[in-house]
């Protein structure tokens, strides 16, 4: 930013706060570590709004706002914690958790339980999504029990990143589900299984096959792994991997999102072909 | 390029630039995120002219795609550099400041006018012209290729027609223009970096040069041979010959990698000895006297590849390499130490440090920097500097900062040296598939749910009047030998085109059929070209192939 570029100051929780034109209110609480929830929020993709977890409160706005996607403008007046704040955030995380499973969504789960979300309230009998998981190659599985309807898949396979555009949300209300075209099958769809949406899923519903198997056999350990950054072996665009590594063995391939080579998105080969190591 | 073997551009200008030019690319495909960088070019307003014989995922998201026939890319340069100076729309300034040889280049394009250039490649005349006025109008332009353009016996020409274009326009060495050949291998770049090529030492310094030998010899502490080298086609020769009699292969598969494979086999098992240090048992290792088992380069050791933008990466261990796999600078270092000679350190910041010393480009990449920069792009001649996102920036300078101008071309269209004849009367070419990569060494272990295998893709008219039917096996023939493939109806191909990867030799041994007719310049061989035709199985039973 140069001197002469105009800058904003806006006012979070008593903190006045200077940031450069173009920042969001979310760019405003992280630089003054003001922790805020996302869900459909990435840093590689642009906001969608979805979710609402991230709302704050505007002076003089009649509706709370969303902060990963509202630009910060200069004498903005933000409450980040106001009973109202606390009481929406509640909402989403305890409409989502009483729905779908969060139990591999730990940043999630910690949120929720911090906002205090009962979802066990809503009866045993409430409405649960609740659908065999799909496991149909050796490459990821989708779980849609634990799909929140965020987006962020259907944003990477489309105009965020890859342009594939193999997915989209079909159905309305609770039946609403990622599909692809026509649901046909992922091999038969414009699906090129780079893994960009399993990259960005905040809840598990995509996961690599591998994780998925060592689940299965309660053998995943995150706390275990380790994670190396290296160049992929394929071609010579020089994509930028972290491999994450248990007992010696690759369990999980991703890319650092703030490379300026691969934003981290990968393609097949990189995101999956580490098997012959 | 014009002295540094290298891509001319950073990935990012290919986000800002005005207009796209993919010639011989596929790079949907063979560079998937380097495509993201493109297309987010396009989201910014950019055009792009796709030019591949095939309509491949690539050329859909392209303004126009000029279907060209295979082999007859010189032509369509040419004629397009015509069609510039005609409409006056050369850079005559720069032209005249920064560039020489242009009145013969002119002499020479002459006859390629639009209508024999579109008999030439079988491209529609207003294609042709359209290319040349987006190209020559465009504010910046990158021109971008791969194997298309160099997979052929006259490949190094086929270069030299895409720089002329630069050269007459000006797209080159400023932001946003440049030229770039996009690499197929993570480091194929680095491998021409540290002086893997006949005549260069590392940094692309000549081995011809004393001055630049009597630095190495300094620090080597022996002479260096100053007569360049033999490159891989040359090798493959010499071996055929008797000349050469012992062999040395470190991570290569040209048992069947290599056009006219059969040839090639036949060279290696004629070896005195064969080495071979690979991290598989490949084809070539099973042919070999020795085999030294290496690790992983990207996963299990320490190091540097260089990619397509020059940009020099740290590659780290992420696990321990299996059973007796040993670090590749371990089995030189040790192998030299057995035969009687100290090649010095082994630490892998320690060699890279001496190769700081001694290429000029590298000097300032310490291995501090390369860590807390994500990366930096040659030439980086100190610490102090940035590295250097685009090359030829001299150009643009007054007296082009004390160096020769850059020299035009003079390149005449051959087309491929495997004509099509009755007997043969179908074009094949080859690719690579998204999900896979060359001779499946590595991705043969990725479960792809998207691989279909080695098939024989031809065009459904051409399939219909052949009488072909999706899926049915095939005996495919050309003049050296022939295969059995299954076929698949492509209508993205144009008549008269066929078309098949080769990452599945296990399988169908793509390569028999491909041309050893090799470029004098640069050594590759035509993959990209052959004739064939195309036999059902039940009407030519078993021995009636061949031709």
């Amino acid at each position: 930013m140069t001197s002469t570029e105009a800058a904003v100051t806006i006012r979070i929780d008593d903190t006045d706060v200077a940031l450069s034109a173009g920042s969001s209110i979310l760019d405003g609480c992280r630089s003054v570590g003001v922790d805020t929830p996302t869900i459909c929020y990435a840093d590689n993709l642009t906001p969608v709004n979805a979710c609402r977890v991230c709302v704050v409160e505007l002076e003089g706005s009649r509706t709370l706002v969303p902060a990963c996607s509202r630009p910060a403008e200069d004498g903005m007046v933000i409450r980040t914690d106001s009973e109202r704040v606390r009481h929406s955030r509640r909402m989403v995380l305890e409409f989502l958790a009483s729905s779908v499973d969060l139990g591999q969504a730990d940043e999630l789960t910690a949120w929720a339980e911090h906002y205090g979300a009962d979802p066990g309230r809503y009866g045993a009998d409430r409405a649960v999504v609740s659908e065999p998981v799909r496991v149909q190659d050796n490459l990821y599985i989708r779980d849609y029990d634990r799909c929140v309807l965020c987006y962020k898949c259907v944003e990477a396979c489309g105009e965020d990143a890859q342009q594939s555009f193999a997915i989209a949300v079909s159905g309305r209300g609770f039946d609403a589900r990622i599909s692809t075209e026509f649901d046909v099958e992922l091999p038969e769809s414009a699906c090129v299984y780079c893994g960009n949406c399993v990259a960005v899923c905040p809840t598990n519903a995509l996961q690599f096959r591998t994780e998925f198997d060592l689940r299965a056999v309660g053998e995943w350990r995150p706390e275990d792994q380790t994670v190396t950054r290296t160049v992929c072996s394929y071609c010579g665009v020089g994509c930028n991997l972290e491999l994450h590594v248990q007992d010696d063995h690759i369990v999980a391939c991703t890319s650092p999102h703030d490379h300026d080579v691969t934003w981290g998105n990968l393609c097949i080969k990189g995101r999956f072909g580490w098997g012959y190591v | 390029m014009f002295g540094a073997g290298g891509g001319t551009s950073s990935y990012q200008e290919i986000e800002q630039t005005d207009l796209i030019v993919l010639w011989g690319s596929n790079a949907r495909e063979a560079h998937p995120i380097f495509f993201h960088h493109l297309l987010r070019g396009i989201e910014n307003g950019a055009r792009m002219y796709c030019v591949d014989p095939r309509r491949t995922a690539s050329a859909k998201f392209a303004d126009r795609w000029l279907g060209i026939d295979v082999g007859s890319d010189v032509a369509l340069a040419n004629g397009v550099g015509r069609e510039i100076i005609a409409a006056g729309l050369a850079d005559t300034d720069f032209i005249r400041r920064s560039t020489r040889g242009f009145d013969d280049y002119e002499r020479a394009v002459e006859p390629y006018t639009l209508d024999r250039v579109s008999a030439l490649t079988g491209v529609p005349v207003a294609a042709i012209s359209e290319l040349a006025h987006a190209y020559a109008t465009a504010e910046s332009a990158q021109l971008l290729w791969t194997l298309g353009i160099t997979e052929h016996h006259n490949a190094v020409d086929n270069v030299l027609a895409l720089c002329n274009l630069a050269l007459l326009t000006g797209h080159v060495g400023r932001w946003g223009s440049g030229l770039v050949p996009l690499r197929g291998q993570n480091n194929v770049q680095g491998g021409g970096d540290m002086g893997a090529l006949p005549d260069r030492l590392p940094g692309f310094q000549s081995v011809a040069d004393a001055d630049v030998r009597s630095r190495f010899e300094e620090v080597y502490g022996r002479p260096l041979d100053p007569h360049p080298g033999l490159h891989l086609t040359l090798m493959f020769e010499a071996m055929a010959r008797g000349e050469l009699r012992a062999l040395y292969v470190i991570g290569e598969n040209p048992a069947e990698s290599e056009a006219d494979i059969g040839h090639a086999r036949d060279a290696l098992a004629g070896l005195d000895v064969l080495v071979v240090q690979d991290i598989f048992l490949t084809r070539t290792a099973e042919m070999a006297d020795v085999v030294f088992p290496a690790s992983v380069g990207w996963a299990e050791s320490e190091g540097t590849v260089t990619s397509s933008e020059r940009r020099v990466q740290r590659v780290r261990p992420a696990v321990v390499p299996p059973g007796e796999a040993h670090h590749d600078i371990d089995i030189l270092v040790d192998l030299a130490h057995a035969m009687g000679s100290e090649l010095g350190p082994r630490r892998p910041e320690a060699v890279w440090d001496e190769l700081r010393q001694l290429s000029p480009v590298h000097r300032g990449m310490s291995w501090a920097r390369l860590e807390a920069e994500g990366g930096l792009q040659w030439p980086c001649p100190d610490l102090d500097h940035p590295g250097s996102p685009f090359l030829h920036g001299w150009l643009w300078e007054d007296g082009l900062a004390g160096r020769e101008p850059a020299p035009f071309s003079v390149v005449e269209h051959a087309g491929p040296t495997d004509v099509l004849t009755t007997g043969y009367p179908l074009r094949l070419t080859t690719g690579r598939a998204l999900d896979s990569f060359n001779t499946g060494v590595q991705s043969g272990a990725l479960d792809s749910p998207i691989r279909y295998g080695d098939e024989l893709e031809v065009n459904p008219d051409d399939a219909r009047d052949l009488e072909l039917d999706q899926g049915e096996r095939v005996r495919v023939c050309s003049a050296r030998g022939s295969v059995e493939m299954h076929v698949r109806h492509q209508p993205d191909l144009p008549r008269g085109l066929t078309f098949t990867t080769f990452h599945f030799p296990g399988l169908v041994d793509t390569n028999v059929l491909t041309t050893d007719a090799w470029d004098p310049k640069s050594g590759t061989a035509e993959f990209k070209a052959a004739a064939i035709r195309i036999e059902k199985l039940s009407a030519h039973p078993q021995g009636t192939a061949g031709g």
